[in-house]
């Protein structure tokens, strides 16, 4: 095979900070290639090194197709074949599919817009992957997967020789990650190299010949993918070793909390029956669009059922608003924690506040300062999160700490059922495992927690019952013990 | 909106008979010319996803600038229009460049601006009419006379012309070159566009021109209808600009809004104003019955979005 880019002593500071140390790099032409580190290790400097928005220090060396650069910019590697696709896409949601994929080549001034030729320029792109939009189609209108192919052919119509895709399955459904992993080993056949920057590591076995994996800014090393498993890769990247036993606790004793009892909301989910046992860990997982979070909305009175009892506490109860379900001990984290979960601009205070304003006031309906001080440094020691200072905005926490902000907020409620959903979406390893050790002293304190997650392992090893749904029904209620990986992974996808 | 305007106006006319005669409808085109040039420059600042209020205060400037050298030295029509444009053009430009160099968003600085460029305006002048105008412009232009009734005579004037060029310029720039083009690229997702290459800055220092260049255009306009030069009454017709614009469909956000929507936009203001006068309701209750309308339009496509929306999501 030949080398399409190699790279070697790349270092790169910010202030003083090392975000890249005596890095080096090798890609291949057509093989498909997996960047992994947690958050802060150093992938996105990396791809900026390699996309020419960042330059290196002085030492490193890059070589693309065999000719040295010292240094690189976006245009020289634009012109060499590098292409990113972001996280975002970079895509102009006003404008049509065409227009999209050959702006770039039309960037002149105020000569005539040539709407044959881009309309040519992006058919030709789309039969190079295979895929058929309708070109005059808005971007706005197409769905995520679409949006992610027309960044994909804008790519290939800018003639890519090396693709390099930023976390591209992140807000993708199963099917759609599966079209993603054909479409990049047909790419590849073509000779293109792609750069696959993931934070899930069974789609990165799964896809990727090689792996790269960054820890603090150095390479840890690059494994051929069928050397490594996903324990090995995790261990890489942290450094620590994760290995959960599956949860085993008796708790088939402990009282019932809520009970539903069939359950239905039309379009949504139909006869769906469980029990939330105090202290029990429950774990729900399914496709997206298998009625998982409709139904944790209805139990957060958000979404309110068309038929069914819900019984908490051995009380019936009719939830038809979020605040009444609050009222009942009920708390909702939801997945999206940067846009519905954090107000990220605020100080961290004001967010771990915000659910217990009620309770911080006086009399006179006015906030005790004091009061708001003592909540806050409680809930800051109680979760361990790290911060310098309660008043600076949640923003410039970290991914788990953020996390820990939005648990703290509704755990100051003092909640009796605790709906979680996606607890660590977003959140690095060792971070993540943080989250689970709240998540069992909550339950160990009596919390009665539903967990909603995509990732099969994550219900399997820190729930101690597990939910399936598929297509609006539960399909399966069995406890984590008596289950494996490869059961609840049919389940989900049967 | 189509719909809704050509059912004004048939309601319109078999409720007052003058409201579909040729003559009324030169009237409007000849009175909303100042309104409407403005509005297009707006359109392409609003596209390109930002935002311009001190038009008004830009036109002041052009207007009185250019009448007052034209009265002091003698000029032509092109002379008057050049030193219009380029007043109305340098003044965007300043726009272009705070809002660029400081990063302050657009709104802030045009709000500025606007106040800037007035009070310098009044300071110099001391808020003095020009009502002396040279004779020529005056007169303005007549193309295509034609006799209506006994004695009136309309034709083309110099509004309904300064109005068609413009339309046919911002069309032309927005759909078929490059540039309009990357407005509404820019407008969509400037993030975007800066890492495909885009020059931003020349972008925006075209954009924020052009609102100039409009502006100037338009002063001229309103002067030659006026008959006069008067510093004070051109600010606080923003809003009126504004409506235009967002009733045809532009969005504050950027990247949405087109050329035939901002004249279905400033054709609804005009003829709901002028309609009100013709049926008669107190002209106190115009802006009344604008702001309503804007409420009824804006809300009803926002509804009609979330609509396709659902449904798209629940197919």
């Amino acid at each position: 095979m030949a080398t399409f880019l190699e790279m070697s002593g790349i270092s790169k500071r910010f202030g003083g900070v090392h975000a890249l140390r005596d890095v080096d790099l090798t890609l291949e032409v057509g093989e498909v290639h997996c960047l992994v580190g947690e958050n802060g290790s150093g992938k996105s400097t990396l791809i900026k090194i390699i996309s020419g928005v960042e330059a290196p220090e002085r030492g490193g060396r890059i070589a693309i197709s065999g000719t040295e650069y010292p240094k690189l910019n976006p245009v020289r590697s634009t012109h060499c074949g590098i292409q990113v696709i972001y996280q975002d896409l970079s895509l102009f949601p006003n404008l049509n599919v065409a227009e999209n994929i050959a702006m770039a080549h039309h960037l002149g001034g105020l000569r005539r817009v040539d709407w044959p030729a881009m309309r040519a320029t992006a058919t030709a792109a789309m039969a190079k992957v295979g895929v058929e939009l309708d070109p005059e189609a808005k971007v706005s209108d197409l769905s995520i997967a679409g949006r992610q192919l027309v960044a994909i052919c804008r790519a290939l119509a800018a003639d890519a020789k090396l693709l390099i895709m930023d976390e591209p399955t992140a807000s993708l459904t199963r099917h759609e990650v599966d079209a993603l992993i054909k479409l990049v080993s047909e790419l590849k056949r073509t000779g293109i190299c792609i750069v696959f920057v993931s934070h899930r590591l069974d789609e990165v076995l799964e896809i990727a010949e090689r792996v790269t994996v960054l820890r603090d800014g150095m390479k840890v090393g690059t494994f051929p993918a069928d050397t490594i498993d996903n324990r090995k890769l995790s261990h890489l990247m942290t450094g620590k070793a994760f290995d959960y036993p599956v949860q085993v606790r008796g708790v088939a004793a402990s009282p019932v909390v809520l009970e539903v009892e069939g359950l239905g909301r039309d379009g949504d989910y139909h006869d769906v029956s469980f029990r939330l046992r105090a202290g029990e860990i429950v774990g729900l997982t399914g496709l997206l669009g298998s009625g998982r979070t409709e139904l944790a909305l209805s139990l957060f009175g958000m979404n309110p059922p068309d038929r069914g009892t819900i019984t908490l506490e051995g009380r019936r109860i009719a939830l038809n608003t979020n605040a009444e379900a609050m009222d009942m001990g009920i708390a909702y984290v939801s997945e999206d924690r940067l846009t519905l979960g954090l107000i990220l601009d605020q100080s961290i205070t004001s967010n771990i506040t915000l659910t217990v304003l009620g309770r911080l006031a006086d009399a006179f309906g006015l906030i005790r300062a004091r009061a708001r001080q003592m909540h806050v440094a409680r809930w800051v020691a109680e979760l361990a999160i790290k911060v310098s200072n309660p008043e600076n905005p949640v923003k410039t926490l970290s991914g788990g700490n953020q996390q820990r902000v939005v648990l703290a907020k509704w755990m100051a409620t003092s909640p009796r059922v605790l709906i979680l959903d996606g607890p660590t979406v977003g959140v690095d390893i060792s971070a993540k495992d943080g989250i689970y050790e709240i998540i069992q002293r909550l339950a160990r304190e009596g919390i009665a927690v539903l967990m909603i997650s995509d990732e099969i392992p994550e219900v399997l090893y820190h729930s101690h019952r597990v939910l399936v749904m598929r297509q609006g029904c539960l399909t399966t209620d069995v406890l984590a013990e008596h289950t494996s990986d490869e059961e609840l992974r049919r389940a989900v996808n049967a | 909106m189509l719909i809704v305007i050509l059912m004004i106006c048939v309601n319109l006319g078999v409720a007052n008979g003058q409201f579909l005669t040729v003559q009324n409808l030169f009237d409007l085109l000849t009175s909303y010319a100042f309104v409407g040039i403005l509005a297009l420059g707006l359109l392409v600042v609003l596209i390109a996803g930002g935002i311009d209020i001190s038009f008004t205060a830009t036109a002041s400037v052009a207007q009185y600038v250019a009448l007052a050298v034209a009265n002091a030295y003698g000029a032509n029509w092109f002379i008057v229009f050049a030193i219009a444009i380029g007043v109305g053009g340098t003044l965007g430009a300043i726009n272009a460049i705070l809002i660029q160099k400081l990063r302050i968003p657009s709104i802030i600085v045009s709000v500025a601006t606007l106040n800037i460029f007035y009070g310098l305006l009044i300071f110099f002048t001391g808020g003095k009419y020009i009502y002396s105008l040279p004779d020529w412009f005056a007169t303005g232009i007549f193309w295509l006379e034609f006799e209506w009734g006994k004695d009136t005579s309309y034709g083309v004037n110099l509004q309904i012309l300064a109005l068609a060029a413009c339309f046919l310029v911002t069309w032309l720039l927005l759909n078929r070159t490059n540039i309009g083009r990357q407005i509404y690229a820019m407008g969509g997702n400037a993030d975007a566009a800066r890492r495909l290459g885009f020059h931003i800055f020349g972008l925006n220092m075209l954009v924020y021109c052009y609102m100039g260049v409009m502006a100037g255009v338009a002063s001229l306009v309103q002067a030659q209808l006026a008959q006069s030069v008067a510093p004070t009454v051109l600010v606080g017709k923003e809003l009126d600009v504004v409506a235009a614009v967002v009733l045809g469909g532009a969005s504050l956000m950027g990247g949405v809004g087109t050329v035939g929507g901002t004249f279905l936009g400033l054709a609804l203001l005009a003829i709901l104003q002028n309609g009100l006068i013709l049926l008669g309701v107190s002209s106190y209750w115009s802006p009344f019955f604008v702001g309503l309308v804007i409420l009824i339009s804006v809300s009803a496509t926002a509804w009609s979005q979330r609509e396709r929306r659902t449904r798209r999501a629940r197919p």
